[in-house]
C-alpha cells in the first residue's frame, strides 16, 4: 500500500479553488519535495494529507485507507514553527509527545538538554524531528525542515531525514528553497492549486531556458534591460532575462550601444517556478 | 573613504556576537552575508545600518540620511496603507519629487494595485516587497536588507532581487543577509559567517577557489565524519584531495564549519 495517494483532489473555499485536481503518490523510502509559490496550495494539500481538512472532490488515501485517527498515528509531522514547548527541556518535550502518541519508545536527545527556548535553531529543529519520529512513523511530513540553520546544521538534519527514508519511511518535504529541493528524490511543483510539473530536477526544468547576458559592465546592461514588467534577475555579475527570446534581448542591448556575450542557458529551479507560474 | 567595517568585535555580556570581522561595502555591488542563526548576521547588519552598538574596531558609513535599513520581519507600518508607508519614508528622508519613483518601485514590486491597502493586510511576500521599495525610495548609498527574502515565494523573491540588483546597478552598496546559499550565488561578493567569525569572503568564484581540498559526489562515504547527504548520494570532503568535481558555495560553507569544529577539538 502506498503511504500516500492523492487522487484527483480538489479543495474549494467558497469560490476560491486552493487545490485543483491534484494527483500524486509517495512510495516507501522515497523523499518527495513539494515546491511552489506561496498560495500554490501546498499548505492546503498538506492539511488534507494530515486528515485535518476534507477534500471538496477526489480522495486522499493513507496506507490505502481514508485518513482516520488510526492512520494518523503512522504519520510524523514537523510544522514550520516546530510545535515544541519552549519552556520544557528537549527530553520533557519528547516524553510528553511519546505519551500523547501512546508510544513506548522515547527518542534520545544528543547534546544539550536544556529548555528548548534556550537552544540554537539547529538544535530545536533536531529536537522537533526526534519528537516527530520517536513513534517510528511510516510517513514523515516536513515543512521547510532546515530553514534558518547553518549549512553544517542543515547537513545533520538531512542525514537524519535520509536515515528515516532508508529505513522505509515515505517523506514529504514542503519547501520553496533550492537548497532543500535538491535533496529530494523527486519534486512535485505546484502553481495556483495545480501540479504544473513533476519528476526529478532535470525533468522539472526540462528544456526551459533563460537568456544570460555577460559583460564587463553588468550594471549598465541591467539598467538597460530593467524596464516594464520584464522578468529580470542577477546571478553574480550575469544578468538573466526570463521568458523572452534571445533576439529581443540582443536587440535591446544593441540599441543601448552595449556589447555583451548573450546566450541561452538552462533555467534554475527558482526561475522554472517563476516561468511556470506566469 | 571606503565604507565598511574593520576588525569589528561586538560583545553582548559574555557572548561574542562578532569577532574581528572586516568587510568592505563596495558601491555598485551586492554583498551577501551568509550564515545560520547565531552567526552574527543581524549584528553586523545593524552596525552597517548605523544603529549604535558598543563595539571595538572601526566602522565607516555614508553620512546621515544616506543609509536604508530593512530589519528582519519588519520595516513596514502595519496600520498604514501601502501608499502611506511610502509617504512616511519620503517625509522622514525629506525627499522632493518622490511620487513618480514611488509609483515605479511599487509597480516593479507588483504591489501598485494595493496602494490603498493596509500593509498589515498584505501577504508576507508583498510586505517584504513593500519594505524593499521603502528602502530604495531615498536612493541610499548603502542599502541594508536583513533576511528580506526569507519565507518569500519564488515569484516575489524574483521581484525583490530585481529591486536589489537595480539599487546596485544604480551605484548603491547593498548588503543582504540570508541563510540560503543558493541566494548567495546571486551576489557579487559573499561573506560566510559562523559563530561571529568570518569563515570565508570574496567573490563567489574566489570563495570557491579558496576552499581547502576537494568535494566529490560518491555513492558511499569514505569518511562519514567529513561527508554529508545529497539526495541518495553523498558529498565527500577530502582535506588533502587534489582533483574533485565542481564545488558549490554550500560545499564551501559546510567545509568551513567542519574545519572550525576540528580546530575547536
Amino acid at each position: 500500500m502506498k503511504p500516500v495517494s492523492v487522487l484527483g483532489v480538489t479543495r474549494q473555499f467558497g469560490d476560491f479553488t486552493a487545490v485543483d485536481n491534484v494527483d500524486f503518490e509517495i512510495d516507501p523510502g522515497e523523499v518527495v519535495g513539494l515546491v511552489g509559490a506561496n498560495g500554490a496550495g501546498k499548505t492546503t494539500l498538506i492539511r488534507m494529507i494530515l486528515g485535518l481538512l476534507e477534500p471538496t472532490a477526489g480522495s486522499v488515501r493513507l496506507f490505502g485507507k481514508a485518513p482516520s485517527r488510526e492512520e494518523r498515528r503512522r504519520i510524523g509531522y514537523v510544522p514550520q514553527n516546530l510545535g515544541l514547548y519552549r519552556d520544557l527541556t528537549a527530553t520533557e518535550n519528547l516524553e510528553f509527545r511519546a505519551e500523547a502518541f501512546g508510544s513506548h519508545h522515547v527518542g534520545r536527545v544528543e547534546e544539550f538538554d536544556g529548555l528548548v527556548g534556550d537552544m540554537s535553531l539547529g538544535m530545536q529543529r533536531r529536537t522537533a524531528f526526534a519528537a516527530a519520529t520517536q513513534h517510528d512513523p511510516e510517513l514523515l511530513v516536513l515543512d521547510e525542515p532546515t530553514s534558518g540553520v547553518s549549512p553544517l546544521s542543515r547537513t545533520r538534519l538531512w542525514n537524519m531525514i535520509r536515515e528515516r527514508a532508508e529505513g522505509g519511511a515515505a517523506v514529504l518535504v514542503s519547501t520553496h528553497y533550492m537548497d532543500e529541493a535538491e535533496q529530494a528524490d523527486r519534486l512535485v511543483l505546484m502553481s495556483r492549486g495545480k501540479v504544473v510539473a513533476a519528476g526529478v530536477l532535470d525533468e522539472i526544468i526540462g528544456d526551459l531556458t533563460v537568456v544570460e547576458v555577460n559583460t564587463e559592465h553588468w550594471d549598465i546592461a541591467f539598467a538597460a534591460l530593467d524596464t516594464g514588467s520584464r522578468l529580470i534577475t542577477l546571478a553574480g555579475t550575469s544578468v538573466r532575462v526570463l521568458g523572452e527570446p534571445l533576439d529581443s534581448v540582443a536587440n535591446e542591448l544593441r540599441t543601448a550601444g552595449l556589447e555583451a556575450d548573450i546566450r541561452t542557458v538552462p533555467a534554475t529551479l527558482d526561475e522554472t517556478m517563476v516561468l511556470l507560474d506566469s | 573613504m571606503t565604507w565598511g567595517v574593520s576588525k569589528l568585535t561586538v560583545r553582548f555580556g559574555h557572548t561574542v556576537a562578532l569577532s574581528n570581522v572586516s568587510m568592505e561595502f563596495e558601491p555598485g555591488t551586492v554583498h551577501a552575508v551568509v550564515g545560520g542563526d547565531g552567526a552574527g548576521k543581524t549584528t553586523l547588519l545593524r552596525i552597517a545600518a548605523g544603529i549604535g552598538l558598543p563595539h571595538e574596531g572601526s566602522v565607516h558609513l555614508p553620512g546621515p540620511g544616506r543609509i536604508s535599513y530593512v530589519p528582519p520581519d519588519g520595516g513596514v507600518f502595519a496600520d498604514l496603507t501601502v501608499d502611506e508607508n511610502m509617504q512616511f519614508i519620503a517625509d522622514a528622508y525629506k525627499l522632493a519629487d518622490w511620487q513618480a519613483r514611488a509609483d515605479e518601485l511599487l509597480d516593479r514590486s507588483a504591489i501598485a494595485e494595493f496602494g490603498g491597502r493596509l500593509a498589515g493586510k498584505l501577504s508576507g511576500g508583498q510586505r517584504r516587497k513593500l519594505a524593499g521599495s521603502m528602502g530604495l525610495l531615498p536612493m541610499p548609498d548603502l542599502l541594508v536588507l536583513d533576511e528580506v527574502t526569507t519565507g518569500v515565494d519564488p515569484v516575489s523573491r524574483m521581484d525583490l532581487w530585481r529591486l536589489i540588483a537595480a539599487a546596485a546597478a544604480g551605484g548603491a552598496a547593498v548588503l543582504v543577509a540570508t541563510s540560503y546559499l543558493d541566494e548567495a550565488e546571486r551576489a557579487g561578493r559573499v561573506l560566510l559567517l559562523h559563530d561571529g567569525a568570518v569563515l570565508a569572503s570574496g567573490s563567489p568564484d574566489e570563495v570557491r577557489a579558496a576552499m581547502k581540498g576537494t568535494v566529490t559526489d560518491v555513492a558511499e562515504p569514505e569518511d562519514p565524519a567529513t561527508a554529508w547527504r545529497m539526495g541518495r548520494r553523498w558529498r565527500q570532503w577530502l582535506p588533502d584531495g587534489v582533483s574533485g568535481g565542481p564545488v558549490t558555495l554550500e560545499d564551501v560553507a559546510i567545509v568551513s564549519e567542519l574545519q572550525t569544529n576540528r580546530g575547536a577539538r
